[in-house]
């Protein structure tokens, strides 16, 4: 029985004025979700958990911080020796962005993979990839605020990449910095917009979440819910399902937080940012050293930022380049194959990122573009009319109980579609 | 409703005119929000600089810093000058004789905005495969007369306008 059919009388007061109770209810507590989601499902969840963290450790770190080109970079060494718990305040902030990231790129992988981008889920998909966008925007712009040489020159880098458009490159980038070069106005706009750009991605994050509860979740088979005989209520299932996997995720973000906060940071940025020496190896963080291969991979300045952006927005376009009616890879046996290529080759373009574009380097950074793109265009949309899927279970609680025995000791059928 | 013929009312023009007065006075009421974010008055005050440069001996270059960047002033030798005069027009990715990047008379003295034209990181002195500059971020090579030679840089180091007051004083900007 849910709380708001009860007769407590402030409830029932509430809920009358302000439907409060139900609300929660039907979203939270009796939300019918699809009975299969494994635990790659789990990171939506953490995500959304990760962006309030990375608020209310932004928040308070805010109260220590000066945005000045001159008192920056002592401000954040004065948060990590003399702030009551400084130090773990800024590293819960600097390692959660990766952590944050780390649970978005598995969450993203994950819709691929099961095909969530597909009808009636687009515009649920393009939430998606604002949010991302919006990430990246606000990763870069916290990353300038210590003032170090890697945030000096990183900014300066990233938005002299709009220098690259014709005609009116320069007037934008002088317009983005408030100046002649990357400066005190620079990172003045930068905070304030560091500030702001969290919460437009809980706005986001809300209208991702509504329409994922309008049209409900995908599962990893990839078929619609029939009925309730292929749900089960979110609270406890996946409340609890999802706690387990916090939990995990948590042990691993304290492991780092605790044994290597800058392992994942450049040592350069402890130098305080110096506006007439580039540091000898500029390397974004890790999050972006995909895309910075791809952007170096290609030997034009227009056409390398161009790739590089290319990158990110072609997602927007694909749930009309996958051309298959069968959304899990589950039963693609191509796409299966070629989604495990288009992981491999993501994490090996990350790998060419971190490294000088010489010799093998810019060699295989162009292979690995050219495989980024060719996956989109054409190879998806010619897989989804050449290949063969294997026949869809006619529904998700027919599936779930031929992979749980169905009468046979727990355990004995090995489901042959389930993921290898 | 009295038609006008064509099915317009009144009504629609009434809407079509509200809707663009309203476009027009949004779009103006934005410009000011968008303008504050270039160059204030005092940063564009900062426009130029004077710097002496009598001790400055032949193969010795500076660094200054103008507008927030740096600007390399470098006293070549006449070596370099020749190499940089040799060199084939065609040879080069953005074509400019070394003649047209200094002063005449003071072919010596090269003057330049020391960032890369590519994503704006300052290259190192006397370094790369053309004796001139070599910018470690992505790969670009500049000549001794700071053209571009080879790698990702689309443009030469800028010239900024500049000019002598003595022997010893260059004025920057």
């Amino acid at each position: 029985m849910a709380l708001f059919q009860g007769n407590n009388p402030i409830v029932k007061w509430v809920e009358y004025r302000l439907p409060i109770f139900s609300f929660i209810d039907a979203h939270l507590i009796d939300y019918p979700a699809p009975k299969n989601l494994n635990y790659w499902y789990n990171f939506g969840s953490i995500a959304g958990i990760m962006l309030v963290l990375q608020i209310v450790t932004g928040v308070v770190l805010a109260m220590h911080y000066t945005p000045h080109a001159d008192l920056a970079f002592d401000s954040v060494e004065h948060i990590m020796r003399d702030v009551n718990y400084g130090w773990l305040l800024r590293y819960m902030h600097a390692n959660g962005a990766s952590f944050f990231f780390i649970a978005v790129y598995i969450h993203l992988f994950r819709g691929l993979y099961y095909g969530s981008y597909k009808s009636p889920r687009e515009l649920l998909w393009w939430m998606g990839i604002i949010i991302l966008l919006l990430m990246m925007a606000s990763a870069f712009m916290g990353y300038v605020l210590p003032w170090g040489q890697m945030s000096f020159w990183g900014a300066t880098v990233i938005t002299n990449l709009f220098s690259a458009l014709p005609w009116i490159g320069e007037p934008i980038v002088t317009w983005l910095w408030g100046g002649f070069a990357v400066d005190n106005p620079t990172l003045n706009r930068f905070y304030s917009l560091h500030y702001l750009l969290p919460f437009v991605i809980f706005g986001v994050v809300f209208l991702h979440l509504w329409a994922l509860h309008h049209r409900k979740s995908n599962n990893p088979l990839g078929i619609d819910i029939k009925g309730p005989q292929d749900t089960i209520p979110f609270h406890p299932y996946y409340t609890v399902k999802d706690v387990l996997g916090l939990a995990v995720f948590g042990i691993l973000f304290s492991l780092v937080l605790f044994f290597a906060p800058n392992a994942l940071g450049e040592v350069d940025n402890y130098i305080k940012a110096d506006p007439l020496v580039t540091p000898e190896h500029i390397v974004p963080e890790w999050y972006f050293l995909p895309f910075y291969a791809i952007l170096r991979a290609i030997p034009h300045k227009l056409l390398g930022v161009i790739a590089m952006f290319g990158s990110i927005l072609v997602l927007f376009i694909l749930p009309w380049l996958d051309t298959s009616r069968v959304r899990s890879a589950t039963f693609r046996p191509v796409y299966k194959l070629l989604f495990w290529v288009f992981v491999v080759d993501c994490i090996v373009l990350g790998y060419i990122g971190a490294n000088p574009p010489q010799g093998a380097f810019l060699i295989w950074g162009r292979i690995c573009t050219a495989i980024y793109f060719l996956f989109f265009i054409p190879v998806l949309p010619l897989v989804g009319w050449f290949e063969r899927p294997k026949p869809l279970p006619t529904s998700i609680a027919e599936a779930v109980l031929a992979k749980s025995g169905g009468g046979m000791p727990e355990g004995a059928a090995a489901a042959p579609e389930g993921r290898g | 409703m009295a038609g006008h013929g064509d099915g317009a009312t009144r009504r629609d023009f009434l809407y079509i005119a509200l809707g663009g007065m309203g476009a027009v006075g949004g779009l103006a009421a934005a410009w000011p929000f968008v303008s504050q974010m270039n160059p204030s008055k005092d940063v564009l005050a900062l426009s130029s600089i004077e710097v002496d440069i009598s001790g400055i001996e032949v193969g010795q270059s500076i660094k200054a810093s103008w507008r927030g960047k740096p600007v390399f002033i470098r006293h070549r030798t006449p070596e370099e000058v020749a190499e940089a005069r040799a060199v084939p027009l065609d040879d080069l990715p953005d074509p400019q004789p070394d003649q047209e990047r200094v002063k005449a008379g003071r072919d010596e003295w090269l003057i330049m905005v020391g960032v890369c034209t590519h994503f704006g990181c300052i290259p190192l002195g006397q370094q790369g495969e053309y004796g001139g500059w070599f910018c470690p971020c992505h790969g670009s090579h500049y000549d001794t007369s700071g053209r571009i030679r080879k790698g990702p840089a689309p443009r030469n180091l800028d010239v900024p306008h500049y000019e002598f007051l003595d022997d010893n004083t260059v004025k920057i900007g």
